[in-house]
């Protein structure tokens, strides 16, 4: 059973981008599109989602995630509830099922979730009542299908034929949902080559079953690309043994101008933010020619828009849009 | 007191390898005659086992029954209930109770509870440091006097000295350590085997050498102090490699597996099934094949339930959130006839794995059909297929991962002592 689409096939839930069709995600694509054009326009709103109720459900702080959500939101006219549960819900002895049950009664209509939790926005998408969508807004280390699809959408409106596409990913993998997220993206819609690169410390133990070819060296990992997806390196890895410091991260895996160069020549530069400069990139890179970064945050919006009024859509017989 | 025979079974005796059609005699309590009456014997209760297997009760090394402290979750009386409705008369607990038993009042309370349920015999395993801390020794020889048949840690002990010292103090006892092995560094926060789907998923991962470092370490220590080790609940194939050598080499050591762990692998949990959140994890399917040579190359000598009880809450949260463990003295009896299919053993071979098996590991006369013995028996329908079926099940934990799938076999009386405890 596929707990993502209703039985017509249609999104019903979003909680990661496995399980999906290659229709399914060039569908959110498409609908991205449409409502790219939506900040452009003198009032800023279209009316999909009026009267619906969306809880921005976070268990885990986030500050840009959240907001791009709730503007979504805002501009499918729907009424937004920011409930920030930091770890002392749970600490008082209420279970994640007890704090669904409560705002269901409040009788909201989608939950937008991000929980420490691999396996969370799953677990609450198979205990809500039939009428609420759940979208996964990035559950531990396993999915963040939002991010991956404004970065497809990114992607696509660069280069659109995946097909030919070779994208290296670049950092640390084995605690990335966004990278799980986004090879399961690329693999689906049929990228020409996905490439990990990152020390083995910072790689899942079953890379490879994941689909993609492992690189341990920047510039063999990034050589020839037509994407370069850095990802962010928490601080905490350092303390863990993971890596010995920032310094020799970013002599092996920094990406610098002149490390670029073994990229192809119109290789387009991503990072899902905030960006550690000095450590993951150079600023010169990041905020070079090549980068597209702040096309991923505005597009961040349009996206989440998109899956957000297709998940509502499904709940009902008539269809909105 | 009664005299009951029981007629024309299939009786199947490991102990004895005895594997023929014949008449069981019982009277006070004890098996009085196979096959032939002893003289003047006349019967109060006859029972009719004609096409029905008549086994030893079987042992189970590994039984939880949450009493005391978490009754919420299930009780001795609950789980002794559902154990020999399974066919099981002899358990034994591990020490992880709250409070864990670490003193010979834990223990003796244990022993009183069950004696009043009254559905099957069962032993405890004494802590082998004092609430299981791993830091100071329990007083192991006021709990060997208090009837504990072993000592156990059941979360590994991470200062190898501690290790060594609590091995030594147990030899000095000659009592059997029962260890998991698994060292806690290499498990640290990891809730899936680390593989495939732990990768997929983003499940933090438990490696294979959390259990193989364990056990090198832990036969490093054998090798020393020459007391007697059981590793219990294997999950990897090569740990089962691991201790085949050191058997081969002489070490006074032992192994058994959890019934589970012959079954299911970690492409089991799906999408984050919690019902498959057990520890140790469920492990690649080349690890299922090594757990089954095992068997087959008698390294592994007995197969637990590893039987925990959970309320549905435990199991409803996100994967790692979750308690793990399956309830599963319901399920031994039958897993281990779907092994004998599966393998093909010989049915002595594999009746042994849960009667003389565990019951020569834990030095408990039990497990056997002999004349003189006492007789905890039971009797199973061979070719009757049933499903299991969360509502139909007698434990307080529902949380199996075999509801559903249909079995061949089922008990239909449970004898403990020659008295019925359990008739289907």
């Amino acid at each position: 059973m596929n707990l993502q689409v209703d039985e017509n096939g249609r999104l019903r839930h979003f909680l990661s981008i496995e399980g999906l069709s290659r229709e399914i995600l060039t569908d959110i694509l498409d609908t991205a599109e449409s409502f790219a054009g939506v900040p452009d326009q003198t009032i800023k709103k279209v009316p999909l989602l009026r009267g619906k109720t969306i809880a921005n459900l976070f268990f885990e702080a986030s500050t840009r995630t959240r907001t791009t959500f709730e503007l979504a939101a805002k501009r499918l006219s729907a009424d937004v509830l920011n409930i920030n549960i930091n770890a002392s819900a749970t600490v008082k002895g209420e279970s994640l099922l007890d704090t669904l049950r409560n705002l269901e009664a409040m009788h909201v209509d989608m939950f937008v979730v991000r929980h420490a939790d691999s396996g969370s926005a799953h677990f609450i998408a198979s205990h809500v009542k039939p009428h609420i969508s759940v979208i996964n807004a990035g559950d531990g280390r396993h999915a963040h299908p939002t991010q991956a699809m404004l970065d497809m959408f990114t992607i696509r409106k660069h280069k659109p034929d995946f097909s030919k596409l070779c994208v290296a990913i670049v950092g640390d993998i084995l605690h990335s949902r966004v990278a799980r997220s986004q090879i399961a993206a690329l693999n689906t819609l049929g990228a020409g080559e996905v490439r990990v690169v990152a020390p083995c410390t910072l790689l899942p133990a079953a890379a490879p079953s994941l689909g993609v070819k492992v690189f341990h060296n920047l510039k063999d990992g990034i050589r020839n690309a037509d994407v370069v997806i850095m990802l962010r390196l928490q601080n905490e890895r350092m303390q863990g043994a993971l890596l010995p410091s920032e310094h020799e991260y970013y002599q092996l895996y920094g990406l610098t101008e002149a490390k670029l160069a073994y990229a192809s020549p119109d290789v387009i530069v991503m990072h899902p933010g905030p960006i550690n400069r000095g450590v993951e990139m150079d600023s010169r890179v990041a905020d070079g020619n090549h980068s597209v970064i702040l096309q991923q945050v505005s597009y961040g919006i349009a996206v989440r828009m998109a899956v957000m009024s297709m998940a509502m859509r499904s709940g009902q017989s008539g269809g909105v849009a | 007191m009664k005299r009951t025979v029981i007629r024309n079974g299939r009786v199947i005796d490991p102990a004895n390898a005895l594997d023929a059609i014949l008449d069981v005699f019982i009277a006070n309590g004890n098996i009085v005659g196979v096959g032939k009456a002893p003289e003047g014997f006349s019967a109060d209760q006859e029972i009719d086992a004609r096409n029905h297997l008549v086994l030893p009760g079987l042992v189970d090394l590994c039984v939880r029954m949450r009493e005391p402290g978490m009754e919420h979750k299930a009780t001795i009386a609950s789980e002794t209930a559902a154990a020999a409705s399974g066919g099981i008369t002899s358990v034994c607990v591990p020490p992880d109770t709250d409070p864990v038993i670490d003193t010979p009042a834990v223990a003796e309370l244990i022993r009183r509870k069950a004696k009043q349920a009254g559905n099957a015999r069962v032993y405890c395993l004494g802590a082998l440091t004092q609430d299981l801390h791993g830091e100071r020794l329990s007083e192991m020889a006021a709990l060997q006097q208090a009837g504990c048949l072993g000592v156990s840690n059941v979360r590994a002990i991470a200062d190898s000295k501690i290790q060594r010292l609590a091995l030594e103090y147990a030899a000095t006892h000659n009592m059997t350590v029962y260890l998991i092995p698994e060292d806690p560094y290499l498990s640290k926060n990891g809730c899936a085997h680390e593989g495939h789907i732990a990768s997929r998923l983003g499940l933090p991962g438990i490696p294979a050498c959390a259990e193989t470092a364990a056990v090198a370490r832990d036969l490093a220590l054998v090798e020393e102090t020459g007391g007697r080790v059981h590793f219990t609940r294997l999950s990897t194939r090569r740990a089962v490699r691991m201790i085949a050598r050191a058997r081969f080499d002489g070490l006074p050591v032992s192994a058994d597996v959890c019934a589970h762990q012959l079954f299911l692998t970690d492409n089991d949990i799906g999408e984050f099934n919690s019902v498959y959140h057990v520890r140790p994890p469920l492990r690649s399917e080349q690890d299922r094949i090594g757990l089954r040579q095992g068997i087959l190359e008698k390294v592994i000598e007995a197969i637990c339930s590893d039987h925990q009880p959970h309320e549905a809450d435990a199991k409803e949260a996100p994967f790692c959130s979750t308690r793990p463990g399956v309830s599963a003295v319901e399920t031994l009896l039958p897993l281990t006839l779907r092994l004998v299919d599966e393998l093909q053993l010989n049915l002595l071979d594999g009746i042994r794995l849960v009667t003389q098996g565990p019951a020569k590991i834990l030095g408990i006369n039990a497990g056997t059909l002999s004349v003189g013995a006492r007789a905890d028996m039971c009797i199973v329908d061979p070719d009757r297929t049933w499903v299991l079926r969360a509502e139909e099940m007698r434990s307080e934990g529902r949380n199996s991962p075999f509801i559903g799938q249909s079995f061949r076999g089922k008990v239909t009386h449970t004898l403990l002592e020659g008295k019925l405890v359990f008739r289907e």
